[in-house]
């Protein structure tokens, strides 16, 4: 019983301490931004890496998570003479949650683990303190541009799954489930509107935060060897994934007192 | 054999760059560091020497201002790194060059762009000149035309003098060096060893070489100083301390053993 309660006090310990360390991280980054000139050639290299290159993977999970979501709504909805729903229905998903929630997750998988990674390699093998050693404050040189180029390529990440489930869940009702294109669009087109958009986006925007700050805090504070480089990759992804799907509960409610629907 | 507080009778060079007083730093539960006390001349060449574990790179990381001293400070000329901001610490590094034990380099970076490094943080544009610094700081190293490979093409003792270029191409005041021959075959850490008495002479640099190489330690030194159990056991001429009659010192520079040592 002791045992239990001890192991719950260090995790809680943890998550606190966590917590601390991620808004420090944040609050050094903020002034690192007015302090220092932004390092354009970083810039542009990280938004290829977290935007070019996660082009694909965004473009599926959007494409066919719009498909199937399409599919299953057309499948329960045709009994009920609804199918010209399909298409506002998916769209308002995939704006509001679908979009933004899994696109979060694809890029905490691909981008915050490799952030992770990185950075706790770079840690234990003295490069972190390599750059410091050469008058290079580390949280300029390797965060501010990652976090920047997140925070750019995030929405826009989540603009383009949207746009790919809507197509795709167009295509697979229209084309595969018989469902009238012009009612689709003309439904889609009548009850999406632009607060639904903009609603994905915000949201696209902090879970980019999210993403990015849980991923270098757990690269900076890796624990040394290939074990604590494992762990903070694993961590990344974990805890990104955690804080998404939390945050995502709150933002839904927040988002839509501002923007009610 | 000169006691760290009377290491300052045997300089043979300027006044003090360096001034370790008292530093204390305690790593988990072990103490690494039970009150160093050291003196390091302008100019000089100041080997420090220890056991495996015993805090010598834990020492030097205090020195550029990697690790800050539980107690204790470290005066650099007139300035106590322990008291200063991270941001603060940034001027003083331009002045000094780290050679890391296994190197360091930045994987993301080729050889030329590592080397070209800190030319480019000090705001050097002129990528002609960036070039042709590059150039010939890899060819002090042995390594010329090796500007387009990457770290990863290159073996230990390669990825090592590459950081020694890098170190040394800003020409800083304080030149530290961490285990700079450990893994080397003996032909290339006489080749480092050489570097770096030509750089601390030509450049007129302060050098700080921590090693259990003794080879090394009498060639490059002009002193030596002895680490043993968190502090600074003894500091004089190289021809004195490896010498010396001391059974501690005797042990170690002799690489004597005892039972004690022996532990399964």
């Amino acid at each position: 019983m002791l045992r239990y309660a001890n192991q719950m006090g260090a995790r809680w310990f943890r998550m606190l301490q966590m917590a601390g360390q991620i808004v420090f991280l944040f609050l050094d980054i903020i002034r690192c931004l007015f302090r220092y000139p932004i390092r354009f050639p970083l810039l542009v290299q990280q938004i290829d890496f977290i935007g070019g290159k996660s082009l694909p993977v965004v473009i599926i999970t959007g494409g066919f998570i719009g498909a199937v979501f399409a599919a299953q709504t057309e499948f329960q909805f045709k009994s009920l003479g609804l199918s010209s729903g399909v298409g506002p229905v998916v769209a308002i998903a995939m704006c509001r949650e679908l979009g933004p929630v899994l696109c979060a997750l694809m890029i905490a998988g691909r981008v915050g683990s490799a952030m992770a990674a990185e950075l706790a390699t770079m840690k234990i093998t003295e490069q972190i303190d390599a750059l410091r050693s050469l008058a290079v404050y580390p949280t300029e040189y390797l965060i501010v541009p990652r976090f920047l180029a997140m925070l750019i390529s995030m929405p826009i990440l989540v603009g383009l799954a949207i746009l790919c489930g809507i197509g795709a869940g167009y295509y697979v009702a229209v084309h595969a489930l018989d469902v009238p294109g012009v009612y689709y669009w003309h439904n889609t087109v009548l009850y999406t509107h632009d607060k639904d958009i903009w609603i994905g986006l915000v949201k696209g925007f902090f879970f980019g935060l999210i993403i990015i700050l849980v991923g270098c805090n757990k690269g900076l504070e890796s624990a040394q060897g290939a074990e604590g480089v494992g762990l903070a990759t694993t961590e990344a992804v974990v805890d990104s994934f955690i804080i998404v799907l939390i945050a995502n509960f709150f933002f839904t409610f927040l988002l839509n007192a501002i923007l009610p629907g | 054999m000169s006691t760290p507080d009377s290491a300052s009778a045997h300089a043979a060079h300027g006044a003090p760059l360096l001034r370790i007083v008292d530093v204390q730093k305690k790593l988990g539960r072990y103490k690494v560091l039970r009150g160093v006390n050291l003196e390091i001349n302008q100019g000089e060449r100041m080997v420090i020497i220890g056991r495996s574990g015993g805090g010598k790179s834990v020492l030097l990381k205090h020195i550029i201002g990697l690790m800050r001293p539980d107690a204790g400070q470290v005066w650099f000329r007139d300035q106590d790194l322990a008291r200063l901001s991270e941001e603060q610490l940034v001027p003083l590094r331009k002045e000094t060059g780290m050679l890391f034990q296994n190197g360091a380099l930045f994987d993301s970076l080729s050889v030329g762009e590592n080397v070209a490094f800190p030319l480019r943080e000090k705001g050097l544009k002129d990528e002609a000149l960036i070039r042709a610094e590059v150039a010939r700081a890899l060819k002090i190293v042995d390594l010329p035309g090796q500007e387009s490979k990457w770290p990863s093409e290159l073996s230990g003792g390669m990825r090592k003098r590459v950081a020694l270029a890098r170190a040394a191409i800003a020409k800083p005041a304080l030149m530290l060096y961490d285990e700079p021959t450990s893994g080397l075959d003996p032909v290339v850490a006489d080749s480092i060893n050489k570097l770096m008495v030509r750089l601390g002479k030509e450049l007129e640099m302060t050098s700080i070489i921590v090693t259990h190489d003794m080879v090394s330690a009498k060639e490059v030194g002009d002193r030596i100083a002895f680490l043993y159990e968190g502090q600074i056991y003894c500091v004089d001429k190289p021809e004195v301390v490896l010498s010396s009659t001391d059974p501690i010192v005797h042990r170690f520079v002799n690489g004597i053993s005892d039972a004690t040592d022996i532990v399964f």
